[in-house]
């Protein structure tokens, strides 16, 4: 059985959101803010969004594509923003690049709407992570599922998407497995994990999934 | 009194685990709450809960009230009244007679602690006294809409502030200092949300005068415009139309000429109708409130102006479908198809109530819909991790 060379050590979090006092009322004050608010805010609104909605909530894919459906009322724009992955994009800037020159193109085709009452307009928030050790550690492939099966959902949004974006204490499980335990090809499975549109549940049973079928290889 | 522990039984799994992992990296550390009172709604229904709570997870959790003279209380009610958007705010004079007030709460009071939360505006101006510690000024209403004078003379206290909490983004005024965002909750075992059996409902509704030989159409809410119990009216006699139903519209009504003319066209129209049922009560009618949601075959919340009114989650606790004006936090709380429906007339109101009378098995997939819904976002629990993350942010 394999020994990591230093222990995983399970993390969850809490997302505590700050209001930016930034707003906009309509689809060509939403590209113009969305130009010029910090990148921390653009990642709230779209990768924050895997960690604050779940299978009831419908699946818009990120807050500018909810606000274009449910408050301006633009079905094409809300589809064009929804289809944008976060995870296809390199740097916070390049997706900030394409959700504007989305916005662009469709103001070039569209005429604006009506601009909105302040209270239906789009918020610019961005958040702090706060991280909570768990008290949940991994040596092994064993202790690993063990832990990764019973963590609050949070710790699969830490040790995934947090991670994977922005630099955290906390270890990526990809990172983890490659570095600590010596298992490359597992690592590169987790890493192509698609967590777009879905449930970070369903992305927990997709890692318990290849962590089972390692184990049952015989390669833990 | 509650205790974390019992919270298990309700709260989704993990998540009593995951409030004491986060406490443990708040432990010992002193905790003080300032209010301008204990009793009443809000904040204080919030914090009778929590504080226990804190207290209970190891933190040194204090809850401190302000108080003065009748010229301070009244003071302190315009104002209030003016950062939610009231025509008329407080003179200066009474602003400053307040301030002074404060100033001598300031003396009275303990407010050595390491993280001193202040909530609404009456006791706010405690800030100018502050010496350690980090100060956090609560807002619990919308005062995207103050009036601007009062804005500006409030907000040379309110920029003292290390950071200020608003329940939803959009509720704030411009401020230099970070605002952040915790929206409330409902606590489960409170006597307006805790279970009752089916006896005890058929008794309250029986004390209430509220027969149960029909469909229930329930509205909770103070008799004000901005609840637009009127509107409801309309709505439940589009539906009376098809269905035959009953509409209960329950809550208090202030002094206010506008309120009581108010209640008294609701009152004619119940005299006229006796399937309206209008009921008066008291603030403190829990129980009573408790019992007709339970009851409600649907809940109605068509309010045209509500803040983060917390009817919907709590009818949605008791598993019933929500049909809710789209405004302030009752559009964040209602999954729209899901756990009920937004509206924005009295013609989308029936016509949502028909929908679900029509399709009866949508009522009760609705309902457990809306129930994991407020168990995942809307349970005290919840707050009380969102609390413990301000505070270990905080006094980093």
């Amino acid at each position: 059985m394999r020994t990591a060379a230093h222990p995983l050590r399970f993390a969850g979090c809490v997302e505590l959101r700050q209001t930016l006092d930034v707003h906009a009322h309509d689809e060509r004050e939403l590209m113009s803010r969305i130009a010029e608010v910090p990148a921390d805010s653009v990642y709230f609104h779209t990768f924050g969004y895997f960690l604050r909605h779940h299978p009831l909530t419908t699946a818009y894919g990120n807050d500018f594509a909810r606000w274009a459906a449910l408050e301006i009322g633009d079905r094409a724009l809300a589809e064009r923003l929804a289809v944008v992955d976060p995870f296809a994009f390199p740097r916070l800037d390049a997706l900030r690049d394409h959700l504007v020159a989305i916005l662009g193109d469709h103001l070039q085709r569209h005429a604006v709407g009506g601009r909105l009452e302040f209270d239906r307009a789009f918020h610019f928030q961005r958040s702090h992570i706060v991280e909570v050790p768990l008290g949940l550690g991994a040596a092994t492939l064993a202790e690993f599922r063990a832990g990764l099966a019973r963590v609050d959902e949070s710790a699969i949004y830490l040790h995934t998407v947090e991670t994977r974006v922005r630099a955290r204490r906390v270890e990526a499980f990809p990172t983890w497995l490659r570095d600590g335990l010596g298992m490359p090809e597992l690592a590169e499975r987790f890493e192509r994990v698609d967590p777009y549109l879905t449930t970070l549940e369903r992305v927990r049973g997709r890692l318990l999934g290849f962590v089972d079928e390692a184990l049952e290889d015989g390669r833990g | 009194m509650s205790r974390i522990d019992d919270y298990r039984r309700v709260a989704g799994p993990g998540a009593v685990d995951f409030v004491l992992r986060l406490a443990e990296q708040v432990q010992g550390r002193r905790v003080l709450h300032v209010t301008g009172g204990r009793l009443g709604g809000g904040a204080a229904e919030t914090l009778r809960a929590t504080v226990p709570i804190l207290a209970e997870l190891g933190i040194d959790a204090r809850w401190e009230t302000t108080g003065g003279d009748a010229g301070y209380y009244a003071t302190a009610r315009a104002l209030q009244a003016a950062l939610e958007g009231a025509e008329r705010g407080p003179s200066e004079e009474g602003l400053a007679r307040w301030a002074d007030m404060n100033r001598l709460n300031g003396k009275k009071l303990d407010l050595g602690a390491d993280l001193i939360s202040v909530h609404d505006s009456q006791p706010a101006s405690l800030v100018s006294a502050r010496s350690d510690g980090r100060w956090v000024w609560r807002c619990h209403v919308d005062c995207s809409g103050a009036r601007a004078d009062t804005w500006t003379s409030f907000r040379q206290f309110a920029d003292q502030f290390d950071a200020a909490v608003f329940p939803l983004p959009g509720f704030e005024s411009r401020l230099d200092i970070p605002m952040f965002v915790v929206p409330p909750s409902i606590d489960p075992f409170a006597e307006r949300n805790r279970d009752l059996t089916p006896r005890e409902i058929t008794e309250i509704l029986g004390g209430l005068g509220v027969a149960r030989d029909k469909p229930l159409l329930v509205q909770i809410g103070p008799f004000a415009r901005a609840h637009d119990p009127l509107g409801v009216v309309d709505a439940y006699r589009l539906v009376k139309q098809h269905h035959d139903v009953r509409l209960a519209l329950a809550g208090t009504a202030d002094d206010g000429p506008e309120q009581l003319e108010l209640l008294t066209r609701l009152r004619e129209i119940a005299r006229d109708d006796p399937d309206v049922v209008v009921l008066e009560l008291p603030a403190e009618a829990h129980r009573q409130i408790n019992a007709l949601q339970r009851a409600a075959t649907i809940v109605l919340q068509k309010s045209l102006r509500a803040w983060f009114d917390l009817g919907p989650a709590e009818a949605m606790w008791k598993g019933k479908p929500v049909v809710g004006g789209y405004t302030g936090g009752l559009a964040q709380q209602i999954i729209p198809n899901v756990t009920g429906y937004t509206v924005h007339s009295i013609e989308g109101a029936a016509f949502r109530i028909r929908h679900l009378l029509n399709n009866p098995e949508l009522i009760p997939r609705m309902g457990a819909a809306g129930r994991e819904h407020v168990r995942r976002s809307f349970l005290i629990t919840r707050q009380l991790a969102d609390e413990l993350a301000l505070a270990i942010h905080l006094l980093r």
